[in-house]
């Protein structure tokens, strides 16, 4: 489903990531784990398109982020197909980003219509139904301001659902959240996991790499340094820099 | 009320409730009196100053010609802010464009109207035929023109005191949608993305609506502003007059100036308070989901006080 091959993505003189490569299957579960300012975030990003990357190969469902190739030349993708094709893909961030102005309803259903351009009540029955799913049948009316933290991460789940992405990426979805709030959020990715979406997540729940990954990968200053089955990374890590991260989180 | 009060300690166990010596503040009587001391001298000018003659104002208020004054000034007010408002945000997207020809033009129209003072504009429109003495519409270069005219037909003095007032406008509101369009989270322009909503879309649906926030409040000071300001147009005198120079037409012939601007600062005075009005009730509708309840309205605020009044009769 995604395939990186050293993948660079340069601001200014900083290089991070540098030189990513690694592969996620349809169904896959990817965990991204490491310190901050390691680049998984950068390279979450890099996969929707909203950085663009200076070297290397990065590719979604057989397809080239960013680019198209024409003979052995790249040629940039223009906007509109750029927006085509972070549509097939949701994304889910630390700070929730849902539309302040919107209720809980609104924001599920804004994408599907403006993008999608799906008929008003359907769409509305269908973003019932997701917001049910993240157990929030009963927020459907309320603004992003009168939720908890917990409650407006499901909402954008929801919201990035509504799209029927064929990917879900998740940028530390739990980390701007309240200790008692964080199980709730990763209840509803876990539930989607067994639905079998593809799903890269950053993240610093050891506990959720473990239970729902199937592959982790550790990343330190802008490479994947090893990548694995949780339990063999997480319990018996072959590389250094992965021993001394681990040995400070876990 | 006292529902909730069941799980508190019992009275008896409860320590008395403190009652200390206030703090004194004489510096507040003595401003008091000065206060009271000022308004009640000015007070006692004004009613008792026999040349004021209020009854001359009360004639007037309502002269028809007045009355014209204030529908001229209206919808002077309402079309130059309309102008502003439009070119504002049209110069406020171009100025935030990536392309630096695009945002340098609307840099340099921003500084241009900003830089001369908007009277000097106004004359320079209401002139504008001794440079350009015939104005057409057209393809330039190819000599193709779909309507032409001589400027003075054209450039009509209301023509000139709209664009002189809307065009200035504009600069202004540019920079105050633009504040509006920057007070809004790059994570909110990042979901939008995400959710492939084009980047059209995205300022419409996303951005505008929540820059309205930044942008209402000092909009409705340009507005209240722009009302007093239309008065400037006296200077290219304006057909039908507006306000001021409804008045002005009045007090050159009967000679009581005093009281025609008593008549007039009236009028202003009116129009202003309405658009207090018209303003909270814009703010409070583009508060939505950034406050956890609505503010009431002081309409609500009245009803509810009602209500609660006769709930305690009942009990």
């Amino acid at each position: 489903m995604v395939r990186a091959e050293g993948v660079h993505k340069r601001f200014g003189r900083l290089e991070v990531p540098k030189g990513i490569t690694l592969e996620v299957m349809p169904g896959e579960v990817m965990c991204l784990l490491g310190p901050s300012g390691s680049g998984k975030s950068t390279f979450l990003r890099c996969i929707n398109h909203l950085e663009k990357i200076n070297r290397g190969r990065l590719s979604v469902d057989g397809e080239l982020v960013g680019y198209r190739q024409v003979g052995d030349k790249l040629h940039e993708l223009h906007e509109s197909e750029v927006a085509r094709k972070r549509a097939e893909i949701g994304m889910v961030f630390q700070h929730f980003n849902l539309f302040p102005h919107m209720t809980a309803l609104e924001n599920v259903t804004c994408a599907p219509i403006l993008v999608r351009r799906a008929p008003r009540e359907p769409a509305r029955a269908r973003a019932r139904e997701l917001l049910d799913r993240v157990g929030l049948a009963d927020k459907v009316g309320s603004y992003p301001a009168q939720l908890s933290g917990g409650q407006q991460q499901r909402v954008a789940i929801a919201r990035a659902l509504a799209m029927e992405p064929k990917l879900m990426l998740f940028d530390e979805p739990t980390s701007a959240l309240d200790p008692e709030l964080v199980g709730e959020v990763l209840q509803a990715m876990q539930q989607l996991a067994r639905d079998g979406m593809t799903m890269i997540v950053v993240t610093h729940e050891m506990g959720f790499a473990r239970e729902v990954a199937d592959t982790v990968c550790f990343m330190d200053d802008g490479l994947a340094v090893e990548s694995g089955k949780p339990a063999d990374v997480l319990s018996s890590p072959r590389h250094e820099r992965t021993r001394a991260f681990l040995s400070k989180v876990l | 009320m006292s529902a909730g009060a069941t799980d508190a300690p019992e009275p008896s166990r409860r320590p008395e409730e403190i009652k200390a010596v206030p703090v004194r503040h004489p510096g507040r009587w003595v401003a008091t009196g000065l206060i009271l001391l000022f308004g009640t001298s000015l007070a006692r000018s004004v009613a008792t100053n026999n040349r004021l003659e209020w009854h001359v104002v009360g004639q007037f208020l309502f002269d028809h010609r007045i009355l014209e004054g204030v529908v001229v000034t209206l919808e002077l007010t309402a079309s130059a802010m309309a102008m502003g408002v439009i070119l504002g945000v049209v110069l406020a997207v171009m100025r935030l464009s990536p392309n630096p020809l695009v945002s340098g033009a609307s840099w340099l129209y921003i500084w241009f109207f900003r830089a001369t003072p908007v009277l000097v504009q106004l004359l320079f429109w209401f002139f504008i035929s001794a440079i350009y003495p015939r104005i057409s519409l057209g393809i330039p270069f190819v000599g193709v023109e779909f309507v032409h005219g001589s400027a003075n037909t054209v450039i009509t003095s209301y023509v000139a005191a709209l664009l002189g007032l809307g065009l200035n406008e504009g600069a202004y509101m540019a920079e105050i949608v633009r504040a509006g369009i920057i007070s809004v989270g790059e994570g909110q322009t990042d979901a939008a993305q995400s959710l492939g909503m084009s980047r059209l879309q995205i300022m419409r649906r996303i951005v505008l609506p929540q820059a309205m926030r930044v942008i209402i409040p000092p909009t409705g000071n340009e507005t209240i502003s722009m009302l007093k300001t239309t008065s400037l147009v006296i200077v290219i005198a304006l057909s039908p007059p507006e306000l001021l120079l409804a008045t002005q037409n009045i007090y050159s012939v009967n000679f009581k100036p005093i009281q025609l601007l008593i008549v007039a600062s009236i009028w202003y005075a009116a129009m202003t308070s309405v658009l207090y009005v018209g303003q909270y009730y814009l703010e409070r509708y583009y508060a939505r989901g950034a406050t956890r309840e609505l503010v009431p309205t002081p309409l609500q605020r009245i009803r509810r006080g009602l209500f609660s009044l006769r709930r305690r009769e009942w009990s």
